[in-house]
């Protein structure tokens, strides 16, 4: 059987950011039909190519066939014109507009005399809907609609602009399980009907379920691509983290020294059924004095949330939070602070430091009040701390009156490692401390933990980096789709453990490759 | 990587708006000093400088609170409206003696500060929108307490409003007190470092545990007290309490004031120095264009064109 | 050293915004909500005018009614305008100046016939609002200080074709002008038919044409509105103009009534429209709207003076104290709705 011709081939795509390959040399090719997944773990390059798609950005080398024509996308809206249409993973849509207008903003039909026409737009888009299995008023805002609701709106949007190619980027992020079956289902009629889907999405059921082929991204480069159902769900996340299985670690990477640290007595931070609608769903974790507890999980597995819902950043539902034996009011950064929690966060540039402050500034704002006498600052007592960890930590700036935007990432991860140690916490909670950081700051970072360990701090430390992980955490706590997986503890803190824990395999699935080190 | 960038073009767009945003305002007010020096007679008297002083302190008052609010990246729209308050309360309060009257007037003032601030930190409405509720009834509420114009005949308030320390008037020296009192605070005391970082990040100061809400009240009530002084102070001066006119585009001047000084509306970064050089530059351009005859409505075109040029200057900085 | 910056922010679900409630919005709540929303203000107005109506015998009168309507044109003119603006989340603090410009033009141009009369302040109000819209959609500057700058600027220009105020342009009696303004057709007054087939264009215009449909879609989500294909700046600089344009048809309507150029007009103005247009169900963060809102508004905020006018011993200062209030409980209603519905 020869192959429908293809519909859209991108050969050879590169794309650099300052300081960054976001893509190297990516092909990618999508049959009429095909359902494809496109995976990869944050940085691998996934948003930026479809950002290429649809016309965000422009590649700087490689060329995008679309129904046999060469073609350069300048704006969304031309590819959108073209035929490439993308669901974002939260809806891009106009809340307070109706689900009609919603559906037809930017090509409604119109009567002769150039006035929209209501009747017909409502008719087309009742149907279009129905058509996707979606039975709602579309006089209604968009607002009233729940989410899954929403996302077929946009869906149905995408599509009804005669699109051939689909792009679906984590689709169902928030989507509760019966709100995913029926996106399946127009999935499926996509696929009858000849158009090309790209599914994004980071839930290994999901892809299984509707997906045929895959692209596997990591640094920007194409690592692997191929029918989907000859890749097990291990074969799949090991591609995707970069490790082989198996791979006999002869020497640790990292700057961990190894599990050194004293686990005993009485968790000084332990949280339980932390529940965070459609993020968390009944997470426990317990953290003992001088031990790293690492979150493992794939992006998206509710690690970042589980240290937000901790730290009061992130309100729950239900659930609580205990810290040496005194529980916490849910829901207060400030009290969380007070009773030695300290986040540092996953996004470093927009959360963690205030960019138009000092270093000085920065490294004294949460302890400030600590470091005034009536409501003064102490500039000697600032300075003293500030000292101390511009040394210790060896943050590197031309002086401590430098704006923090101006660092390094490393040197502005230091600044924030010290504004919290500055407050000598109990808990340190790390969301990807390494990440986007120079070799020799992650190898600094790295050492660093170790020691604070050392000293009697608790340390939960969420890592997409699998050594890091690995190397660095005492236990692994493992969470998927929000929930706890599984624990790994001792000996079987290793790659292989946690890689067949997060795909969720059987125990003994028969893989030739996992022999090695499986007992 | 950027650091090169910068360093191979030295001269582009982006560094002179800078340094113009910066220092800018300081080379407007030197210009024109000479400028006038050499054009306006009687330029260099003291009797000039007093009389341009004198009419710039209340803006430079408000000036100073609003400079806090846009701190925040807010804004304060009410001030001239507290600012007629301010002046009616003083004259239906004024028959207690000065003091009392002062003491109500504060209250009033923060009372109104208050409402500005719950309503920007504990209802989210965006700053612009909730300071418009009290731009609108502030003034009516003024005009309600005291319906018109009214003389008064207090010795205290005289000797506030006229009276000098060294051939200074006390009009002066209150206005550069308080100016030296808020660069101290925004410099010195945590509530102004505080400040900066809730303007220059939000999500950042609140995973830090700043007191967030409790800032932000405070802020509009020190704007709202600050206008209330300025309201004072000129009603002293005039003798007579004007809450039909008094604080008219107050907010336009005190906003023009902050920005021209190289405050960006964006927060996270307040120059107190710009902020008192803004209020001079504007007097001082006014003072120009009506020592040489312009009329009024060139002084308003200027200073519209002055307010256009300072906020494009501050565009996409201040915060990266 | 930007290395995250590019790829990362976009796909975790983690970094969504940390405050998002849950859709709480079933919906005969959300219909309920809609409704307080855009009939609210027309429920106020029956109730104030019937309580008006029988305790004043002043009131319901054909004269007062009349008067209430004519002096209510103006203000509805400029709250039309205003009422584009803040449907795409922006604001126009120019159109005091702007009615008090357009004006002194009209009644300036009056001079060389009707036809000046009426294109003179439209060109040059207009003019302003093209440029309010290209330093607000193209230069990225906040719509307040844009406007606030070409409400000073405005005022300026009419004080200097005034004499600095002190110089007033008389219409002359005859004129088509003088009778658009002061003459009545069918017992009603001319700038009131002329109200009246504003707002039903501009009704029209908001909800039945493709522009409108952009001007919700603006104000509704930028981002969104940009992704779909909305000609966002296009439609902001469009709104501004619009505005522009109305506010000086209104102030050269308001000099025809007058019979002259007054310069005084027009202070406040901004406030007035504002107060009418939010009022009347405009979300002052955008998004969401109707012109017939703002014709109540400002029906109900004449009204309200009205009373207070025949309450002899009230001063007409209250007027200011109940928009105030008005606007505060509007705006503190709107957040607290939208919060609750805010989608997670």
């Amino acid at each position: 059987m020869a192959p429908p011709a293809e519909v859209l081939a991108v050969r050879g795509l590169s794309k650099t950011f300052p300081g960054v390959r976001a893509l190297d040399g990516v092909d990618l090719t999508l049959h009429p039909g095909e359902v494809h997944a496109l995976i990869g773990e944050n940085g691998a390059g996934k948003s930026t190519l479809i950002k290429v798609l649809t016309g965000v950005h422009r590649p700087d080398a490689g060329d995008i066939t679309f129904q046999g024509r060469p073609v350069a996308f300048s704006t969304p809206m031309e590819a959108q014109k073209a035929g490439i249409s993308t669901i974002y993973q939260e809806v891009n849509l106009i809340p307070l507009l109706s689900v009609a207008r919603n559906l037809f903003l930017g090509r409604e039909p119109r009567t002769r005399l150039g006035l929209l026409d209501f009747g017909r737009m409502h008719r087309e888009a009742d149907e279009a809907l129905r058509a996707h299995g979606v039975r709602v008023d579309v006089r209604q805002p968009l607002r009233t609609l729940g989410v899954g609701a929403q996302q077929m709106v946009a869906l149905a949007r995408a599509v009804a602009t005669d699109a051939r190619v689909v792009i679906m980027d984590e689709p169902t992020s928030s989507l509760e399980p019966r709100e995913v079956e029926t996106l399946f289902s127009v999935i499926r009629r996509l696929r009858e009907s000849g158009i090309a889907v790209v599914y994004v999405s980071h839930r290994l059921d999901e892809l299984y379920a509707v997906c045929e082929t895959v692209t596997v991204l990591r640094d920007g480069r194409r690592v692997h691509h191929g029918r989907l159902a000859d890749l097990d769900r291990l074969g799949l996340v090991s591609t995707m983290l970069g490790r082989d299985m198996g791979e006999v670690r002869s020497e640790g990477l990292t700057k961990f020294t190894g599990d050194h640290h004293a686990a005993a007595g009485e968790p000084v931070l332990q949280a339980t059924g932390l529940t965070v609608p459609h993020r968390l769903h009944g997470v426990s974790v317990g953290i003992r004095p001088g031990e790293v507890v690492g979150l493992g999980g794939l992006l998206g597995s509710g690690r970042t949330e589980t240290a937000k819902a901790i730290s009061g950043a992130l309100p729950l539902r239900s659930g609580d939070v205990v810290v040496a034996g005194a529980p916490l009011r849910g829901g207060s950064t400030p009290a969380a602070i007070r009773a030695g929690i300290s986040l540092l966060p996953e996004d470093r540039k927009s959360e963690g430091i205030v960019p138009g402050l000092s270093v000085r500034e920065n490294i004294a704002l949460a302890a400030l009040p600590r470091l005034s006498r009536f409501g003064l600052v102490s500039e000697a007592r600032v300075d003293a701390v500030v000292d101390t960890f511009v040394r210790r930590l060896r943050i590197k700036a031309s002086s401590p009156h430098q704006k923090v935007g101006e660092l390094s990432g490393g040197n502005q991860q230091k600044v924030l490692l010290a504004r919290w140690l500055a407050m000598n916490p109990k808990v340190l909670l790390l969301d990807e401390p390494t990440r986007g950081i120079d070799v020799g700051a992650k190898a600094e970072v790295q050492k660093l933990v170790d020691e604070l360990a050392a000293d009697g701090l608790g340390v939960l430390l969420i890592s997409s980096d699998l050594e890091e992980l690995i190397e660095g955490s005492d236990r692994v706590v493992v969470l998927k789709d929000g929930a706890v997986v599984g624990e790994l503890t001792g000996d079987d803190v290793t790659e292989d453990k946690l890689m067949r824990t997060i795909a969720g395999d059987p125990p003994a699935p028969g893989a030739v490759e996992v022999a090695a080190t499986d007992d | 990587m950027t650091e090169t960038a910068l360093r191979t073009a030295p001269f582009d767009k982006t560094r002179v708006l800078a340094w113009l945003q910066s220092y800018g305002v300081y080379a407007g007010v030197a210009m024109l000093l000479i400028v006038n020096t050499v054009i306006t007679p009687h330029f260099l008297t003291a009797e000039n400088f007093r009389t341009q002083a004198v009419q710039v302190a209340p803006v430079v008052i408000v000036a100073l609170g609003m400079a806090l609010v846009i701190g925040t990246e807010g804004v304060d729209l009410s001030v001239g409206a507290v600012m007629a308050l301010a002046a009616s309360v003083t004259a239906l309060y004024l028959g207690y003696g000065l003091l009392p009257a002062l003491l109500v007037v504060a209250v009033f003032a923060a009372g109104a500060g208050l409402a500005n601030g719950a309503l920007v930190a504990f209802v989210g409405v965006q700053p612009i929108v909730a300071t418009l509720a009290l731009m609108v009834g502030g003034r009516g509420i003024a005009l309600v307490l005291l319906p018109q114009l009214q003389d008064l005949h207090n010795p205290a308030l005289a000797s506030l409003g006229s009276g000098a320390v060294a051939g200074i008037p006390y009009l002066i020296l209150i206005a550069a007190a308080l100016a030296l009192l808020i660069a101290f605070v925004v410099r010195r005391t945590t509530f102004g470092r505080q400040l900066l970082a809730i303007g220059d990040s939000r999500p950042a100061a609140q995973l830090a545990g700043l007191p967030v809400r409790r800032v932000l009240v405070v802020v509009y009530v020190v704007c709202a007290l600050l206008a209330a002084v300025a309201g004072v102070l000129a009603t002293a001066r005039l003798q007579a309490s004007d809450p039909t006119s008094l604080g008219n585009l107050m907010e336009l001047s005190a906003i023009t004031a902050v920005v021209v000084g190289g405050t960006p509306l964006t927060g996270g970064r307040i120059s107190i120095g710009g902020t008192v050089a803004g209020a001079v530059l504007i007097q001082l351009l006014t003072a120009t264009l009506i020592k040489h005859d312009l009329p009024p409505s060139w002084t308003q075109i200027a200073q519209a064109i002055v307010i256009v040029c300072a906020v494009y200057a501050a565009r996409g900085r201040g915060k990266r | 050293m930007t290395a995250t910056k590019t790829d990362a922010p976009t796909t975790a679900p983690g970094e969504q915004p940390a405050d998002e409630t849950e859709p709480v919005g079933s919906a005969r709540s959300e219909r309920l909500s809609a409704l307080v929303q855009q009939h609210g203000a027309l429920a106020v107005l029956v109730i104030v005018s019937l309580v008006a109506s029988l305790s004043f015998d002043s009131f319901a009168t054909g004269d007062n009614v009349s008067n209430m309507a004519t002096s209510s044109a103006f203000l509805a003119i400029v709250a039309l305008g205003m009422t584009f603006v803040i449907i795409t989340g922006g604001i126009d603090l120019s159109v005091g100046s702007l009615f008090a410009l357009g004006g002194v033009l009209a009644a300036w141009g009056s001079r060389h016939g009707t036809l000046v009369a009426l294109l003179l302040p439209l060109a040059v109000c207009g003019l302003i609002g093209v440029v309010n819209g290209l330093l607000v959609a193209r230069s990225r500057l906040a719509p307040f200080i844009v406007t606030l700058a070409a409400m000073l600027g405005a005022r300026g220009v009419m004080l200097a074709l005034t004499d600095e105020g002190a110089e007033t342009y008389l219409i002359g009696k005859d004129s088509f002008l003088a009778d658009l303004g002061q003459g009545s057709t069918l017992g009603v007054g001319n700038p009131v038919w002329v109200t009246l087939a504003l707002f039903v264009a501009g009704a029209v215009v908001l909800r039945r044409t493709r522009f409108g449909q952009h001007v919700y879609a603006v104000g509704g989500n930028e981002d969104a509105a940009a992704l779909m294909g909305a000609p966002v700046a296009r439609t902001k600089v469009l709104v501004y103009t619009l505005s522009g344009l109305l506010a000086g048809l209104a102030g050269a309507l308001n000099a025809a009534w007058l019979a002259s150029g007054v310069t005084i007009l027009g202070g406040g103005m901004e406030l007035e429209a504002i107060s009418a247009v939010v009022i009347g169900g405009t979300l002052l963060t955008g998004g969401l709207g109707h012109v017939s809102g703002s014709l109540v508004g400002v029906l109900l905020l004449k009204v309200i003076q009205n009373v207070i006018n025949q309450i002899g011993s009230l001063d007409s200062s209250y007027q200011q104290v109940v928009s105030g209030a008005f606007l505060a409980v509007v705006v503190i209603a709107q957040t607290w709705l939208g919060r609750r519905r805010r989608l997670g």
